[in-house]
């Protein structure tokens, strides 16, 4: 039997986490957009998700390609300018969301940003975020572990005294 | 040295990530206004299978929940509203929002009632929880008048089965829209309240509020 919970509880257990994700990887602004097209595939398709499903791994991997749309949305909606940056950064917008921390997000190379977006925030295991960015699960690991090193540098966090390089 | 590179690593990993995940932490108006926006959309590309509020009222919280077609449930908080939901969501459809618009008018109308400014409610309703004798049972209560009560006896013999008494009874008894359609105008033969989905406190509540006196 493939009984549910109401999604009403998938929107307030797992909408946060997904807000996160959406947020790291695109910033405030486009996150919002990112969220509601996520939540609303999500609903689409909830009838059919197994009830064993795990919900959280389903709506991050949704919200990873939902991100994706709205980065080449954004793209498409922009006036070319020679070059075609690597990503569309939306970071920067201004709002709630801390701006030390935007602008470090915003300074990793893709990958590496939703590779940490997806394991660190959607709790996705490396297999499952190399499913989504390609390459193997070690490269999935070795991009989060790199970013989460350039995002340590930004925020200059201290190496502890004793600690060698 | 590479034991505490190491630690100094983990450290350095926790206080990134405890910058990300408070960095990125959605207030509860960010929650809120998506959440409006997800109901708004889900209902515009008919996804909003169920739509549900709660509302006060002088019997205590209640729930209620409509498809698309009306007003398919209404529920005490005696009932628990999880629950309901829970209920719903197996056996109706996990589509479910939180989302009050559909509810809006008739929320107003149970506050006309309580308010005695209503006697009759008019809202399409969704009958499709209750089948079969249940079902007639409860497209006649809506009949009784607001004020007036009926025995589960005669209610019995106006469905066309006088000898369905307890039927009836459980019909009224599995009554999903407790107050819009008044089960609690009936009453024993012996002029007895007999039960209530929203206990006996409610059922004596709504009828003092329609005036009917006790017994």
């Amino acid at each position: 039997m493939n009984t549910k919970k109401p999604f009403e509880k998938v929107v307030a257990e797992h909408g946060p986490t997904v807000l996160r994700v959406c947020r790291a990887v695109l910033g405030e602004h486009d996150a919002d957009d990112a969220w509601s097209e996520t939540f609303l595939a999500a609903m689409r398709a909830y009838p059919e998700l197994p009830a064993d499903a795990n919900v959280q791994a389903w709506l991050v991997t949704i919200a990873h390609r939902k991100a994706i749309d709205v980065t080449r949305l954004r793209l498409r909606a922009a006036v070319p300018v020679g070059d075609v940056p690597e990503r569309a950064s939306t970071l920067g917008v201004p709002g709630a969301l801390d701006h030390e921390l935007q602008d470090a997000l915003g300074g990793l190379p893709d990958k590496q940003r939703r590779a940490v977006a997806l394991h660190y925030l959607g709790g996705l295991a490396y297999a499952e975020v190399a499913e989504l960015l390609g390459g193997t699960a070690d490269a999935s690991r070795r991009a989060a572990a790199d970013g989460m090193r350039a995002l340590r540098l930004a925020y200059a966090i201290p190496e502890r005294t004793g600690a060698g390089k | 040295m590479s034991v505490l590179t190491s630690s100094s690593e983990a450290e350095g990993e926790a206080i990134v990530l405890a910058s990300l995940v408070e960095g990125t932490a959605p207030a509860a108006d960010d929650l809120e206004a998506l959440h409006r926006r997800l109901e708004l959309a889900a209902d515009r590309d008919r996804m909003l299978d169920l739509a549900y509020t709660t509302v006060d009222s002088p019997v205590g919280s209640l729930l209620l929940a409509a498809t698309e077609k009306g007003l398919l449930r209404v529920a005490f908080a005696v009932e628990d509203h999880d629950r309901v939901l829970d209920v719903l969501a197996a056996t109706v459809s996990g589509r479910i929002l939180r989302a009050p618009r559909r509810l809006d008018r008739v929320a107003f109308e149970l506050d006309e009632y309580f308010a005695r400014g209503r006697r009759s409610f008019d809202v399409a309703l969704d009958l499709s929880l209750s089948s079969g004798f249940r079902q007639v049972v409860q497209r006649h209560l809506p009949l009784i008048a607001y004020g007036h009560t009926e025995t589960y006896k005669q209610v019995a013999e106006v469905v066309g089965n006088p000898r369905a008494v307890r039927a009836v009874g459980s019909a009224c008894a599995t009554n999903p829209l407790p107050i819009v359609v008044p089960c609690h105008r009936v009453l024993r033969t012996d002029g007895g309240l007999g039960g209530y989905i929203g206990g006996l406190e409610a059922k004596t509540a709504l009828l003092a509020l329609e005036g009917v006196g006790a017994r």
